[in-house]
């Protein structure tokens, strides 16, 4: 009995001492700024917290007076509270929360810390201290749109897509506004998966997209599966988040991609020069470079990338409206006038999808 | 039948077999480790261990042998240090399965920091069968798949036979059944329930390995993305019976797989309602299982979960 009591101890102080240096990188003390970030899913995603990681990393690398912190997988629940708190008691200054599930433990820690700035991506609610900051994806879903479907020979693509709510309707009606701008016949299969991230069963819904026909796979996921089940079926693919060319060279022709340093940059100067004034709502485009479509595979040609580009400096110049009227839905109802662009607001609550989607939403 | 219906179900019968065989191959090991009376409840780490240290050691030797070896090594460790906790230290067995999964998640997303975004060197690729590939609709369904698949066929086979038919099975069964009767019988109790705890753990990296090196070839944090519970699940649903397993195995996959199906195919059916199916269909095979109570009782290790302490 003494040897099994002796033995627990000593697991105990070591799982306690492995604790310490886990959390110790939070508590060092130092004269910079301090600035936090916390992530719903590991930074290891290839996806959306890569990005967010990817963009602190250009922080700190710009800002030499700034220091972070960064928590990940954090669970959009009272978890996200006590993260929050922590960071906010470790003397962050600002505290950016990526992800949208985190809105009301921000709200709720942002009173009790006056002082501290809390930036919100994705959400849609301001406070006196609590700011808010997304990108116009769908702009550059749109330009990828384009892309496939010039590439398109069967004229039926696929589009393996996260959960059914607006932000990802209006990401898969701007990409089908894209395909039937260069190729008004082509049409887009849209199959849920109910998940933001499960590899393997975004891979079975890619390849369910294959069977039936489609030659290119589009996606709103966060890991490159869906590409990697394109180019193994010797398909086309575009991408999202990140540059996905490296888990399928052959397939990828390109990506919509997430570009926050420079936001994190300016938003974090702003602060600093005491310019940062409520409220604060941030949804840039490409115009700002925070969103923009990625590197190209081998296989597109030039003149479809010079298509691309003038469209591209046409969104960012304000010239051309995604969401300009006419649009009709997958009915056939003309649910946009022409000549009339659709408001944030409608944009912020997409629930229809347009002419050239197959696909259930309800 | 028209062609095109043949070909749908075709399609749904060889997705289901790809997308449950990982939960196949953990839930072989968790039979085996459930059958000597422990019950491990971290297989869903563990399989994000073996994905990871398959990854490794494949990127490192460009060797996929090499890679799966790795997965059952490191699986294998993490299975003895619960094994440890609860044969030598007879800590409660469902404590240290769950904090060692969420030891071993921890542990995966460390080791896996440098192979980010790294493109496996080399992946199982499907090896179609010469002749049986070509047998209509079976063909298609259990022989155009890789080697783990082909792999997995025979462990079933294998372990069926092992537990039902000879003589250590018996023995193994029996450290499960009354780990007192088995010790009066000259059965090192210990000894077994180690040895069992430690292949089950090799076999759910391997189940990890499976995801990381054939399914979905690169390492990516939490890839199981819960797939370790599903198949300790599937033990119950299996009443460990490693046949069972496989039906089990392919059933969840099919599920799955038949979703997506639905959708392409334009059926009008809700994303929620078929958000629900797996869901469903688990309390649906929870109410069947217990009400065969008969078979349930009787194939049950009794001493399941329960420390074995010599008098």
């Amino acid at each position: 009995m003494k040897f099994r009591r002796w033995t627990v101890l000593v697991c105990v102080i070591t799982m306690l001492s492995v604790l310490t240096l886990g959390i110790s990188g939070i508590s060092a003390a130092s004269d910079k700024m301090k600035v936090g970030f916390i992530y719903s899913s590991p930074v290891g995603d290839m996806g959306w917290a890569y990005e967010h990681n990817r963009g602190r990393l250009h922080l700190m690398e710009k800002l030499p007076y700034v220091e972070t912190v960064y928590v990940e997988n954090v669970p959009e629940s009272s978890d996200a509270e006590r993260v929050l708190t922590q960071l906010a008691e470790a003397g962050c200054k600002v505290i950016f929360a990526c992800s949208f599930g985190y809105m009301d433990f921000v709200h709720s820690v942002a009173t009790r810390y006056p002082d501290v700035i809390f930036m919100h991506n994705t959400g849609f609610k301001t406070a006196e201290n609590v700011g808010i900051y997304f990108g116009r994806i769908y702009q550059a879903r749109y330009l990828t749109g384009m892309v496939a479907g010039k590439m398109t020979e069967s004229n039926l693509i696929g589009y393996v897509a996260a959960m059914p709510i607006p932000e990802v309707v209006r990401g898969i009606n701007a990409f089908t506004l894209g395909v039937r701008s260069v190729n008004p016949k082509a049409k887009v299969k849209v199959v849920w998966t109910n998940t933001w991230y499960d590899p393997a069963r975004e891979k079975d819904a890619a390849k369910s997209l294959i069977e039936a026909g489609c030659d290119v796979i589009a996606q709103h996921q966060n890991s490159p599966a869906p590409q990697q089940a394109a180019g193994e079926a010797g398909v086309y693919g575009i991408g999202y988040n990140t540059d996905m060319r490296q888990f399928a060279p052959n397939a990828v022709l390109t990506n919509p991609v997430w570009n926050w340093g420079p936001f994190y940059v300016d938003c974090v100067e702003a602060v600093r020069n005491g310019t940062w004034k409520s409220p604060y709502d941030y949804w840039g485009g490409l115009e700002d470079a925070v969103v923009d479509i990625g590197p190209y595979g081998p296989m597109v040609p030039e003149d479809v990338k010079e298509l691309v580009i003038k469209k591209k400096s046409e969104i960012a110049q304000g010239k051309f409206k995604v969401f300009e009227g006419p649009i009709k839905d997958n009915k056939g109802v003309e649910r946009v006038k022409p000549g009339q662009v659709m408001t944030d607001q409608e944009l912020l609550s997409f629930d229809w999808f347009v002419e050239g989607v197959e696909g259930t939403l309800n | 039948m028209t062609q095109t219906t043949v070909g749908f179900i075709t399609a749904v019968l060889a997705a289901a077999v790809q997308a449950g065989t990982p939960l196949l191959y953990a839930a072989l090991g968790e039979i085996l480790t459930e059958r000597v009376g422990i019950i491990n409840l971290s297989v869903e780490g563990i399989m994000l261990v073996g994905a990871v240290s398959g990854f490794l050691a494949t990127v490192a030797t460009k060797n996929l042998a090499v890679g799966i070896l790795g997965a059952a090594i490191a699986g294998g460790i993490i299975a003895a240090i619960h094994a440890f906790l609860s044969v030598s230290l007879k800590v409660n067995q469902v404590v240290s399965g769950l904090s060692l999964s969420l030891f071993a998640t921890g542990v995966s997303g460390y080791l896996g920091k440098p192979i980010i975004g790294v493109p496996a060197p080399v992946s199982f690729k499907p090896y179609p069968i010469p002749g049986l590939s070509k047998i209509p609709v079976l063909g298609q369904m259990f022989f155009k798949h890789n080697l783990l698949v082909y792999g997995s066929y025979f462990l079933v086979a294998f372990l069926w036979y092992f537990l039902y038919k000879t003589r250590p099975g018996l023995h193994m069964r029996s450290v499960g059944e009354s780990p007192r009767t088995a010790d009066s019988l000259g059965i090192n109790v210990n000894a077994v329930q180690y040895a069992y705890t430690i292949i089950g753990g090799a076999l759910s990296g391997i189940a990890g390995a499976y995801l990381s090196l054939a399914y979905a070839p690169s390492w990516i944090e939490q890839m199981t993305a819960g797939r370790g519970w599903i198949a300790i699940a599937l033990v119950i649903f299996a009443v460990w019976n490693p046949l069972r397993a496989m039906v089990g195995a392919y059933l969840f996959g099919g599920i799955e797989a038949l979703g997506f199906r639905i959708q392409v195919v334009g059926a009008t059916i809700s994303p929620i309602v078929l958000k629900m199916m797996p869901y469903i269909f688990t309390i649906a095979v929870l109410i069947i299982t217990t009400a065969r109570s008969a078979t349930y009782k009787t194939e049950a290790p009794q001493a399941l979960g329960v420390p074995y302490e010599r008098e």
